[in-house]
């Protein structure tokens, strides 16, 4: 166990190179971000080649990058342009939206996963289609519409909420921007939940259990569920690292200060320094969350082994 | 057993992480919470914000977002009056000159920073000298270029052999002089732009210090500044200036989309917001109940050509350019995709300068006017588009652009009958647009928006027309306006330089340097909280004037 975890922390760090020399390619054929500061004026030139020269622009990319790669290695992800460090916007950022993922997750884990399960045992039902139904309409309609309506009801209409999230963030202001951010993984889980229940109850050992006497409530947590649950955790993981990155809708509408408002301003404004950092984490973020996953398995089916 | 290790190994896995996750958002939320129990409180104004491009530093920013904050907590020598855009003194007590080219500055006594620090000649003096300095990368360091000694501290090649700027001179505690490399009579006038605010010692002893909390010598102090997210400014109670604050003070909000700060508008949760989106416009009168500013700001929207270009250049390209000009629907364009939050242009200028600064209504005449037959006249005249196809760039991030780019190009090939003449060629970035530009890949005319520093003719024509001037994208050149212009900077008499100035305007509308589109609006909404709203002509609103209910 111990070795496959090392033998996976190893296998990141190619994966890891290759994404942000990706990325670092990807801001770049945008072209010069420094003429963008000036405004619709010309930069006078002597202060562009000042500034090219002070965020390491004048050399060739190849350079850059491994420059770049070699201040990260140290923990330095350099300077925004607005002259703030990137990490102290990371440390403002990373926080609120990571508080944000974890209430869509909450929403995801226990709504998804409790109507999945009520759907897949009692397959056909009243309950069952309507809820398929309204998981259809969920899944169909785009973010920003759920997040529209939702902040122009209950935020205007019925003062219910507040339209916009204060920039502290706090979790109870969270809630319906996570509710949104969660809705389409929400259904998806819902989903997957309800088929992989109503495949697993007609399994041996399920019956085997009920045949042996076991409590309903028994059967269904300890041993349908557990065996349930794997494809609905790989769906989980993989969306962790997804909702970080793609939370960028859900925070413009609730004015969330996050890592998609960062990421949005640093393409906007042309800015590598943010934009690769950002990024960078990001994809750590996702590589950490599916070596969980993997070992998740592990418990959940102990004839997953990991030699 | 073993499934018994794996589980312990996942759940030290999880710990980590969550343990991880925990330690960021306690740290952050006890660090921020403080922020929102401020908002609401008696007496300030919650307004919209967005997040500044540049370190706020005078002569760094030259961005709406970051010259709010400027505005609020700066006051220079000059100040332009919120309602007639004329520059007034405001700590000069005197500014003389003889000859338009050296000047005597006063700077009045009484004058402190909010840190208790006097306001002396040396405060801008050193300021300047700062902002002009190559080393200090400062964005507006142009603004000190007709200040003598500038190709030293600041030289378009290599490095600085000078720190500071030799025509700059302080005299005694409240006097200066300053000598500039050519004739400008009406440079005092352009005092008044936040570049040229004084600094404290501050700012040069503890810079980053300073940049985390700006201290100035305006109306307002800096009481916490929250980057990215919010700015709380509070009225500074010992202001010595006549213009003090009628409120208790501002929080600056920063927004992630203008959509979402109209919301919190409408919602009750912000007192001002200073951009309404294109897309409330309609709704804004029975939103907002009349509480809705729409007042010309010094912005003009103009296409400008690439002279660099043969085909746009000459006989044909001039009436080339005329014809596009005339092809062009303005008022229906304003009317229904602006939704009267721009104004047709009939001159080269902008209408907050009024008739004593320079600005002309109808100067352009029926070269600006929507005539099918003319224009098609013209441009078939001319030979047509140079390779029978017209494209007109623009940038597709901000400022939805592509809707009035499309509009103009429906107008241009309805006159000449052809649905393919013309087309719109965006271009993703702003930056990468601006870098398009400045390399001269223009083959067809480009948008251009030209928003001004100070309220003078001389900065809508100076900077854009002037043969190598820095914002003179399209390289015009024509001997006839320099000569003018320098005839006109080196007058005197003000009146007598706005009308050489004019005489220089009508150059350009002979030579269709540019095609004027329309004249662009400041629009506010403001909740019935907060009262006596306007906005200068620079659009940004004028805080300290704003009463709370």
């Amino acid at each position: 166990m111990g070795r496959y975890v090392i033998r996976r922390l190893l296998q990141m760090i190619p994966v890891f190179i290759g994404t942000t020399l990706l990325i670092f390619l990807m801001v770049n054929v945008q072209g010069d971000p420094i003429a963008g500061l000036c405004g619709d004026k010309q930069c006078d030139p002597a202060t562009i080649t000042q500034l090219r020269k002070d965020f390491g622009l004048d050399k060739p990319l190849w350079q850059q990058y491994l420059t770049y790669m070699g201040h990260v290695f140290s923990g330095n992800f350099g300077t925004a342009f607005n002259g703030e460090k990137v990490i102290d916007l990371m440390g403002s950022a990373f926080p609120v939206t990571i508080r944000l993922t974890l209430v869509a997750i909450v929403f995801e884990l226990v709504i998804g996963i409790i109507f999945g399960v009520i759907t897949g045992l009692r397959r056909g039902s009243f309950v069952d289609t309507g809820v398929l139904l309204l998981t259809l309409v969920v899944i169909a309609v785009p973010t920003f519409v759920t997040g529209l309506l939702a902040q122009l009801l209950l935020g205007v209409k019925w003062n219910i909420i507040e339209p916009s999230v204060s920039s502290a963030a706090p979790l109870d202001e969270l809630i319906v921007p996570g509710l949104v951010l969660a809705s389409v993984s929400l259904a998806y889980v819902t989903r997957l939940t309800r088929t992989s229940i109503a495949e697993n109850a007609r399994s041996d050992y399920v019956r085997t259990a009920t045949a042996k006497g076991l409590p309903r409530h028994r059967v269904v947590i300890r041993h349908l569920l557990r065996n349930s649950l794997i494809p609905v955790i790989t769906f989980i993981g993989t969306d962790i690292g997804a909702l970080m990155g793609g939370a960028i809708v859900t925070e413009r509408i609730f004015n969330i200060h996050g890592v998609g408002f960062q990421l949005y301003q640093g393409i906007l404004r042309q800015n590598t320094q943010t934009v690769v950092g950002f990024v960078t984490v990001l994809v750590i973020v996702f590589l950490v969350a599916n070596l969980l996953v993997d070992l998740l398995y592990a418990v959940l089916d102990p004839r997953i082994r990991y030699a | 057993m073993r499934g018994a290790t794996h589980a312990k190994w996942a759940a030290c896995t999880v710990a980590v992480a969550l343990a991880a996750t925990a330690c960021g958002s306690s740290s952050s939320g006890s660090g921020s919470s403080s922020s929102s129990g401020s908002s609401g409180s008696s007496g300030v104004v919650s307004a919209s914000w967005g997040d500044p491009q540049n370190p706020l530093e005078p002569a760094n920013t030259n961005e709406v977002q970051g010259g709010k904050v400027l505005d609020l907590i700066f006051r220079g020598l000059k100040r332009y009056n919120p309602k007639t855009a004329k520059a007034e003194n405001a700590l000069a007590q005197s500014i003389t000159t003889s000859d338009a080219q050296n000047f005597k500055v006063t700077v009045k006594n009484g004058w402190t920073f909010s840190n208790g620090e006097k306001v002396t000649a040396k405060s801008f003096v050193n300021a300047w000298n700062y902002g002009a300095a190559l080393k200090n990368n400062q964005k507006n360091a142009s603004f000190f270029q007709y200040i003598d000694g500038y190709d030293k501290v600041h030289p378009e090649t290599g490095s600085a052999t000078a720190t500071t700027m030799s025509g700059l001179k302080v005299t005694g505690g409240q006097t200066f002089t300053i000598r500039l490399s050519q004739k400008f009579s009406t440079f005092p006038d352009t005092l008044g732009y936040a570049a040229f605010s004084p600094l404290p010692q501050a700012f040069f002893t503890n810079h980053s210090a300073w940049l985390s909390k700006p201290i100035g010598n305006g109306p307002y102090e800096v009481q916490k500044y929250n980057r990215g997210s919010q700015m709380s400014l509070r009225t500074w109670k010992k202001y010595p200036g006549p213009d003090k604050a009628q409120n208790g003070g501002v929080d600056l909000k920063v927004y992630t989309d203008n959509n979402t700060a109209y919301t919190d508008l409408v919602a009750g949760n912000l007192d001002l917001v200073d951009d309404v989106p294109a897309n409330q416009l309609r709704n804004v009168q029975s939103d907002l109940d009349g509480r809705y500013i729409n007042t010309p700001a010094g912005i003009i929207q103009t296409l400008a050509f690439p002279f660099y270009d043969k085909a746009w250049s000459g006989a044909n390209g001039l009436k080339l350019r005329t014809g596009i000009s005339m092809a062009i629907n303005r008022p229906q364009i304003t009317d229904t995709i602006f939704q009267k939050t721009r104004t047709p242009a009939t001159d080269w200028t902008s209408p907050v300068l009024g008739k004593a600064g320079g600005y002309q209504a109808g100067l352009c005449g029926s070269k600006c006017t929507f005539n099918a037959a003319a224009a098609k006249k013209m441009i078939s005249d001319a030979g047509g588009f140079p390779g029978g196809k017209l494209t007109i760039t623009y940038n597709a991030d901000t400022g939805s652009h592509k809707v009035w780019v499309d509009a103009v190009c429906n107008n241009i090939n309805n006159v000449v009958g052809n649905d393919k003449a013309c087309v719109g060629r965006p271009v993703g970035t702003f930056a990468d647009f601006r870098n398009q530009i400045g390399q001269h890949k223009m083959t067809g005319p480009f948008r251009a928006g030209w928003q001004m520093d100070y309220p003078l003719i001389q900065d809508f024509l100076q900077p854009l027309y002037f043969t190598g001037a820095s914002s003179n994208d399209g390289q015009f050149s024509n001997p006839q306006f320099d000569k003018l212009v320098n005839q006109a900077n080196a007058e005197t008499d003000e009146a007598k330089a706005v009308k050489i100035f004019q005489q220089a305007e009508g150059v350009v509308r002979d030579q269709m340097a540019a095609v004027p589109l329309w004249y662009q609006n400041g629009s506010a909404g403001f909740s019935d909280n907060i009262s006596n709203v306007a906005l200068n002509p620079f659009s940004v609103p004028v805080y300290n004037e704003i009463k709370v209910n």
